[in-house]
């Protein structure tokens, strides 16, 4: 246990010094998964309103594939991505190897699925309430696919904040596609994953803490946030 | 709304492009990178050059094959033969040795096989064999990991039908190797350079050192830029003849753990 | 309103059936809804008496038979005949946002210029006494508020026709007054009212026709005057006679 004490001091060490380097870790964790929640969330949203209301031959498959995509594991995506942006690969002259961009676009496809998965969920047991009002208020497609995300749009950020969990605590993809360079990809899993290599499991852990407390920092305020509105909007 | 998608997806995407700063990219091992050795000679580089070097620490194995795609500009890695091999291949241009530093035998301070202080590595990984005593070996290609192996082999050691049970494949990094060991209280090969920086010792001591199978020497390449496009060869060039002159060398001399020198330039 | 020259009605419904999986639930159903008039959809649970208001409305295909609006010789195009009809179910559902959000939401469906909507929207509440709940979120409404609600996002479609699903069945007898109050509005106003409901008393107070359906057939139509006073069929006899009892 004495670890974890000193992991505990280390991190509140860290936090209280403000230590540059770090904060710039942090800024750039935040910044590739929010960005990678936000690109998943354009995608994913209206993907996951039309598999819930379309009709096409497929779609069970399709569905299926979808959900089960929501345990890909980060580095067999990470690869992927690694072997397409790679200068011997297909997207090579475009050099976004080892780049935050990578590390966006690796995240993106991994939370992709889950926000999908779920927002066809919500999507369609909304329409399941809502389907004959619509359809007799002569709503269009694209009309009732808006109405429902807004109307799920609760539930919605829930599959949003699980997206952004699982885009925040993946290591593998960002250690590949990234590369973790000291100040351009390291990310807190990176530098996590590195600390714990080089032993230095105080260091490891403290960051570990204050990645919980981002996530839970950032879960809390979109909780917040949720129940006044509910509040207002029941 | 689509084009506002696109625009927002393309500005996300740019902010690789934020730091327009002229970089290479040097895939090294996992062993330079946590010992704080490139901590200490980046930024004299850069000073020196304009140049920022962009690391990405891998095992030596895999920092060939970035090589191999094109995916780094120039390699700082410790496998003679397989850098050889790279270089035969036409991957990589000019190799030249910049410095090296030592393997060291680790193992619990209690020494059940009795290794400490013999001069000879082979011998000692001949006790460690006979006892079948816990033996935490990287096993994920690595240039510590072919080292280790080619003792192993001098040693008569048959792992795949007598390891079993001892011998511990982790197929992880000198420092995740390093934890292991110390967890089950193993033996193992690791890096100086690794093991002075490395914290989480517990009962951990260096039991072998100065045999001349242990000297690990460390080579430069640069990526051969006629294979792939976007190499940056000219940069990586001023990287090289920096690393390997006056300059270069002095900087390696001169990193330091605790006053002990870690690595011992010797370009020519 | 309802200014406009001319009805999406009469409908014409001709040999109008309906099965699931071989099962016939509505059949043969031969029937004239005429423009104006107030017609009670009547019968036994299970009669097929939603199924009926649901063919009528457009949310459910027949299986059998053809459905015709605006009478012969004048047909109208599809999107007129779904603008001008509107259904009030008996749980409302209505959107996550504010009352008057949920009037200007179906004023935006029907094209009505944005600067507009919250005119007409304040209107269609005040008119069903609910301007004083207009910011309120929809869903935490009474369930009178609610059904209320739902009758003023009727109103401002301005219906040829409107189709009640036994819209008081869950609600208090004074709310239950204030819907029949608003579908009085509606008929004054010159719309059509199709509705069903399992209370007779509301019945013979608001109809001038009734429908009486038992086991997905047509049994009988006549005045409510005539249906009340006697039925020409045994089924209709002992359907009102049941309820009596009850």
């Amino acid at each position: 246990m004495l670890d974890l004490s000193a992991a505990l001091s280390t991190a509140a060490a860290l936090v209280i010094g403000l230590d540059p380097q770090m904060l710039a870790i942090v800024r750039l964790s935040l910044l590739v998964s929010g960005s990678a929640v936000l690109l998943a969330a354009l995608i994913g949203l209206p993907l996951g309103a039309a598999l819930a209301l379309a009709a096409f031959p497929g779609r069970g498959v399709l569905v299926v594939m979808i959900n089960a995509c929501m345990g890909l594991p980060p580095v067999v995506v990470g690869l992927a991505i690694y072997l397409l942006l790679s200068r011997a690969g297909p997207l090579g002259q475009f050099g976004l190897l080892f780049t935050p961009s990578a590390m966006v676009v690796a995240q993106t496809i991994l939370v992709l699925p889950i926000v999908a998965a779920l927002s066809r969920q919500v999507v369609a047991d909304l329409w399941g309430e809502y389907g004959e009002q619509l359809r007799s208020l002569g709503a269009s497609r694209p009309g009732v696919v808006a109405t429902l995300l807004w109307d799920g749009r609760f539930s919605l950020l829930t599959a949003i904040l699980a997206g952004f969990g699982r885009a925040c605590a993946e290591v593998g993809a960002v250690m590949i596609v990234g590369g973790n360079i000291s100040g351009v990809t390291r990310t807190m899993t990176t530098a996590i994953a590195l600390e714990t290599s080089k032993g230095d499991l105080p260091l490891a852990l403290g960051l570990g803490i204050i990645l919980i407390g981002l996530v839970i920092a950032v879960n809390a305020a979109v909780f917040l946030v949720g129940q006044a509105a509910r509040r207002r909007m029941g | 709304m689509l084009k506002r998608i696109l625009l927002l997806a393309a500005l996300l995407l740019s902010t690789g492009a934020i730091a327009e700063e002229r970089f290479i990219t040097v895939a090294s091992t996992t062993s330079t990178d946590q010992s704080g050795l490139f901590g200490a000679l980046l930024p004299a580089f850069q000073r020196d050059s304009g140049i920022a070097v962009r690391v990405v620490a891998v095992g030596t194995g895999q920092a060939l094959r970035l090589g191999e795609r094109g995916d780094a500009d120039a390699l700082l890695v410790h496998d003679r033969a397989g850098e050889d091999k790279f270089v035969a291949g036409g991957f990589g241009l000019d190799r030249r040795d910049v410095m090296y530093n030592d393997f060291v035998v680790v193992g619990p301070s209690s020494d059940p096989v009795g290794i400490k202080g013999l001069g000879n590595v082979t011998e000692a990984f001949k006790r460690i064999a006979a006892a079948k005593a816990p033996f935490a070996s990287r096993g994920d290609d690595s240039g510590t990991n072919r080292s280790e192996l080619r003792i192993w082999k001098s040693a008569g050691a048959d792992l795949k039908a007598d390891g079993i049970g001892w011998y511990r494949e982790l197929g992880s990094g000198m420092g995740a190797t390093l934890n292991t060991a110390a967890g089950m209280g193993a033996y193992a090969l690791t890096d100086r350079g690794t093991w002075a920086s490395f914290k989480n010792r517990q009962s951990l001591v260096i039991l072998v050192e100065g045999d001349k199978a242990l000297f690990n020497p460390y080579g430069s390449i640069l990526v051969n830029p006629v294979l792939h496009s976007g190499i940056k060869a000219a940069d990586a060039l001023v990287w090289h003849h920096w690393l390997t002159g006056p300059k270069g060398q002095a900087a390696i001399a001169g990193f330091k753990i605790d006053g002990e020198q870690l690595f011992f330039p010797d370009a020519k | 309103m309802m200014s406009e020259i001319d009805s999406i009605l009469p409908l014409e419904l001709d040999g109008i059936g309906f099965g699931v999986q071989g099962r016939a639930l509505l059949g043969g159903i031969g029937l004239r809804l005429e423009a104006g008039s107030r017609t009670i959809v009547l019968g036994p649970n299970g009669a097929g008496k939603s199924l009926l208001l649901r063919i009528c409305h457009g949310l459910l295909a027949p299986t059998e038979g053809s459905l015709r609006w605006g009478g012969a010789g004048r047909p109208l195009p599809d999107q007129v005949v779904r603008r001008r009809q509107a259904m009030v179910f008996q749980r409302p559902v209505l959107l996550r946002r504010s009352a008057l959000a949920n009037i200007r939401y179906v004023l935006g469906l029907i094209g009505l210029p944005r600067r507009q909507r919250q005119t007409v929207a304040m209107e269609a509440l005040d008119r069903f006494g609910l301007a004083e709940l207009a910011g309120r979120p929809a869903r935490v409404l009474s369930g009178g508020e609610q059904q209320r609600l739902a009758l003023a996002r009727a109103w401002v479609v301005e219906p040829d026709v409107l189709f009640l699903d036994e819209p008081t069945s869950s609600l208090d007898p004074a709310a239950t007054l204030a819907v029949e109050m608003a579908i009085h509005e509606f008929h004054a106003a010159g719309a059509k009212i199709v509705m069903t409901t399992h209370d007779l008393g509301q019945a013979r107070r608001l109809a001038d026709e009734v429908v009486f359906l038992s086991r997905g057939r047509l049994v009988e139509v006549s005045s409510a005057s005539r249906f009340f006073k006697g039925p020409a069929t045994p089924q209709a006899r002992a359907f009102l006679a049941g309820e009596l009892v009850c």
